[in-house]
């Protein structure tokens, strides 16, 4: 065996989802025995069959990535509750392993994943969507880019022909329910974790915790993040699709113009919602120069 | 022995690892120790407070990077992008070396997340030292391999790991972290004498060593990095300074992490056989000056 076709082995092997008791499974997809397939290639102990021994990074593997999951979707983890949300965190992971060398981007598609799956919850369905859009847009927001905001000055030479750059740590979110509450009530209780080396750990349990009761109703959301904390800032309807056709890289133009396409707004009141918009935005620096990308290391 | 080409000549004494339950007391108190371990990924992002905070850190400690995720033994090319973010980090730390784990996790674009064994065979000793080579030469700054704990062995094994270590070390011409509790886990998991692979070990390349808590279960022991260092892990660190000098030493506790002051405490317990070696180092320059004059 070459070392590729070991690692492929073992990679296959240590990633096959455990059973539903968390052990490994006895059996591959294709039938075949796992007890054969691990001594074919790992060393039984005077303790441990290969098996045994296989069994261990399965199982850790499991652990890390479903734990490396769990601490990206707090909220929803809470409003499902322990077992559902594992039993998602599984599918999720059955169908998206990680591609990436940071745990960071292992729940980058869990939001648009579980737009597909309902199963996991039929009656809130679309309450679990959106908070687990809410929480990604947190960790897109904590960590992304800041780049240097436009400066007074700057704004004196837009004209209708304009494009702005906003925030990549800007995230702009339509939500059905006013899901802000209910995540920042459950991010208040979590304490921040990082990855922190290859120990072994087990995956510590979240406690039940009494969330605020969600009625529908539209909400807009600005997610930011201003002095190294992210902020959920509600805004307009106008002021969101304004920022977002901003965002999209319509001209100033073409964005007021889309924006208020069959408003039933006086032309004075748009002229008010425009430039609280742009006072708003202006203040917290949304706007900013373009990325001219990261300097060249060869 | 402690200053070495591997670890860029410094001379860092106990450290501990930086953890986010412990900013707080960090910068309120603003406490003496030498130097910070940081796990590189935690910091290879694009902004926001995680590089805030290690600005201030670097601007009153001296930080050396620690990785989790190069898998200097996985037998396909290495992540280009991977290493242009690392390099990155390094211009910011300016970290006299950088560390690294000897073992594989990815392959085919799909990855592990976990240190996982390489089989110890001279293809994986080719392949290993090569990208050690390469991520050298990318980052332009001394590379230390670190042992890791292990529960399996392969069929097709044709040396033992301190042999392999020292194989792959020498064809790379790159350092060693030297976790000494990973070799006691090993040597439980597998049944041989962890003194006889501290004293494989070329002394002369050993630029950090790592010391940590693990626990024992009925049939293994596993690396957990949660409760203080045990004996047996102390007395294979003494043989390890005795063979090596006083050397960059980390105390790893990474779960159920207590109060700063009892990492730093028990971290500092290294000191006992450091301060020791140093006694014996100033000894023997001093006959030598002696026997010069």
């Amino acid at each position: 065996m070459t070392l590729l076709e070991l690692q492929r082995r073992m990679s296959d092997d240590v990633r096959r989802p455990l059973t539903p008791e968390m052990a490994m499974q006895t059996e591959a997809a294709d039938g075949a025995s796992v007890h054969t397939l691990a001594e074919t290639y790992i060393k039984p102990n005077d303790r441990l069959t290969s098996f045994d021994r296989l069994e261990i990074y399965n199982r850790q593997y499991w652990f890390r990535v479903i734990t490396a999951v769990s601490e990206d979707y707090p909220a929803l983890n809470a409003l499902l509750r322990e077992k559902k949300f594992d039993a998602l965190v599984l599918a999720y992971l059955k169908e998206h392993a990680s591609t990436s060398w940071t745990l960071r981007d292992l729940g980058a598609k869990l939001p648009q994943w579980l737009e597909a799956h309902p199963e996991f919850g039929p009656k809130k369905h679309k309450l679990m969507v959106d908070v687990a859009r809410l929480e990604w847009a947190y960790i897109e927001s904590y960590d992304g880019t800041a780049l240097p905001p436009l400066a007074e000055e700057d704004f004196r030479y837009l004209a209708e022909d304009s494009t702005l750059t906003l925030q990549p740590h800007l995230q702009l979110l339509a939500l059905r329910y006013p899901v802000d509450e209910l995540v920042l009530a459950v991010h208040k209780a979590t304490p921040e974790t990082d990855i922190v080396s290859n120990a072994v750990s087990e995956r510590k349990k979240t406690s039940g915790m009494a969330l605020p009761e969600m009625l529908r109703a539209k909400v807009f959301l600005a997610v930011h993040r201003y002095d190294s904390s992210v902020y959920y800032r509600r805004i307009e309807p106008e002021a969101f699709a304004l920022l977002a056709a901003l965002k999209a890289q319509q001209t100033l133009g073409e964005a007021i113009e889309n924006t208020f396409s069959g408003s039933r707004l006086s032309p004075e009141e748009q002229a008010q919602k425009i430039q609280a918009c742009f006072a708003h935005a202006a203040e917290l620096g949304w706007f900013c120069r373009e990325q001219t990308g990261p300097a060249s290391i060869q | 022995m402690p200053a070495n080409r591997f670890n860029g000549f410094t001379d860092y004494g106990v450290g501990i690892g930086l953890r986010v339950p412990h900013y707080e007391h960090i910068f309120a108190e603003k406490p003496v120790v030498d130097w910070f371990e940081i796990i590189s990924e935690n910091y290879m992002v694009d902004g926001g407070r995680a590089l805030k905070v290690l600005d201030q850190i670097l601007d009153q400690y001296r930080v050396v990077q620690h990785g989790v995720s190069m898998y200097f033994g996985s037998a396909q090319p290495l992540n280009r992008e991977h290493l242009k973010r690392l390099k990155t980090l390094t211009k910011r730390t300016k970290t006299p070396w950088l560390s690294d784990h000897l073992c594989w996790g990815s392959v085919d674009g799909r990855y592990t997340h976990d240190l996982l064994p390489l089989p110890y065979t001279w293809e994986a000793v080719e392949t290993t030292a090569l990208r050690i080579r390469e991520v050298q030469d990318f980052l332009e700054i001394p590379v230390a391999v670190e042992n890791v704990s292990s529960y399996a062995e392969f069929h097709e094994s044709e040396m033992t790991e301190w042999e392999f270590l020292n194989e792959v070390v020498h064809r790379a011409d790159c350092g060693i972290l030297l976790d000494v509790n990973n070799i006691y886990v090993s040597s439980q998991n597998h049944s041989f004498d962890p003194m006889v692979y501290v004293n494989a070990v070329p002394a002369e390349r050993v630029a950090q060593i790592h010391v940590a808590g693990h626990s024992k279960f009925e049939k293994y022991t596993l690396d957990t990095h949660d409760h203080p260092v045990l004996d047996p892990v102390w007395k294979m660190y003494a043989r390890a300074i005795e063979r090596v000098g006083p050397t960059a030493t980390l105390l790893e506790w990474d779960d159920s992490i207590p109060s700063f002051d009892e990492v730093h405490n028990e971290a500092l317990k290294a000191n006992r056989y450091l301060v020791g070696a140093e006694a014996s180092v100033a000894i023997a320059s001093q006959e030598l000056e002696e026997v010069h004059a």
